[in-house]
């Protein structure tokens, strides 16, 4: 059974690692689309398998974060990845199994997954 | 919309885009009467009264990003294909608070779902908003509150992966607990 007392290990591990890290502030963005739109097309394990992705690999550098509506509700769920001085990236249709994918490609070795953007889908 | 979990996610944006700084998500589950509700309640702006009587028209919306808004119109349609309801009080200045009742036992009535995937993406995408998720089944319940974790946490945001993650085991665990063992 977890307790809340187990949470003061997972601390423990979060700022070991943050010592290692750099600034977050140049870290990468990973922003979900989480309104009625995306919720209903799939966004939650979206999200979910998302924070398994970062988690397992710990990767310091990257946040997870939400946004509402962005307008093209047809095309959720919505992932957009803001890599510091680069375009953003705008993953349409997505889901759970797209998601190690990106990471892997995108995230970690920095190259978008053209087959899963925006651009490739409006085609 | 295929699980009432979703639902509340969707909820409990309009509190988080409402300014609330405490959420308020309660799961009533009591067999005997057969009812099955929940009670979102935030202290965000709240909406006056002629917004209130408006805000179940699908055309009715506030963002610009588009022109509809679903959230509460599919809310209700669920609800009511149960027999059940939704009740919507609010006052601006001082919060929202919906609450969706429906017929425990309906065939229509939406399964609860992955309600701790739920619990986990509104606590960690909004790690400055206070949550206190209570959940009701029969004579047991259990309650999750962010101020608790956040005292242990210190430091370290409920927004990190590995944080967010114990949240839904956490939630996962206590539900199982209170459903009686086996899930």
């Amino acid at each position: 059974m977890k307790s809340i007392a187990e949470l003061e290990a997972i601390k423990k591990k979060v700022l070991d690692n943050v010592n290692l890290r750099k600034e977050r502030e140049d870290g990468i963005r990973v922003v979900v689309g989480m309104a009625t739109c995306g919720i209903a097309a799939g966004a939650r394990p979206v999200m979910t398998a998302l924070l398994e992705e970062v988690s397992k690999r710990n990767l310091g550098n990257v946040v997870v974060e939400q946004t509402g509506c962005i307008g093209i509700c047809r095309l959720e769920p919505i992932v957009e990845v803001f890599v510091p001085g680069e375009e953003k990236v705008t993953y349409v249709k997505m889901s759970a199994d797209k998601v190690a994918k990106i990471v892997t490609e995108h995230i970690v070795n920095g190259n978008p997954v053209v087959d899963y953007t925006i651009g490739k889908a409006e085609n | 919309m295929q699980e009432i979990s979703l639902h509340i996610l969707d909820i409990a944006q309009n509190s988080i885009r409402a300014g609330a700084k405490l959420i308020e998500i309660t799961v009533t589950e009591n067999l005997k009467e057969d009812v099955f509700s929940f009670t979102v309640k935030d202290d965000g702006c709240g909406m006056d009264e002629e917004l209130l009587k408006k805000v179940t028209d699908p055309f009715v919306t506030t963002r610009t990003t588009r022109r509809v808004g679903l959230g509460i119109p599919l809310l209700i349609a669920g609800a009511e294909a149960t027999g059940g309801n939704v009740k919507i009080k609010s006052k601006v200045g001082v919060g929202t608070e919906i609450c969706a009742t429906y017929s425990h036992s309906h065939i229509d009535r939406q399964p609860l779902g992955d309600i701790a995937s739920c619990m986990m993406s509104v606590i960690s995408m909004n790690p400055d908003i206070d949550f206190i998720y209570t959940h009701f089944y029969e004579q047991k319940s259990f309650t999750l509150e962010t101020r608790e974790l956040k005292a242990v946490l210190g430091d370290v945001k409920l927004s990190e992966p590995s944080v967010a993650l114990w949240v839904k085991e956490y939630v996962n665990e206590n539900l199982t607990e209170i459903y009686g063992g086996a899930s």
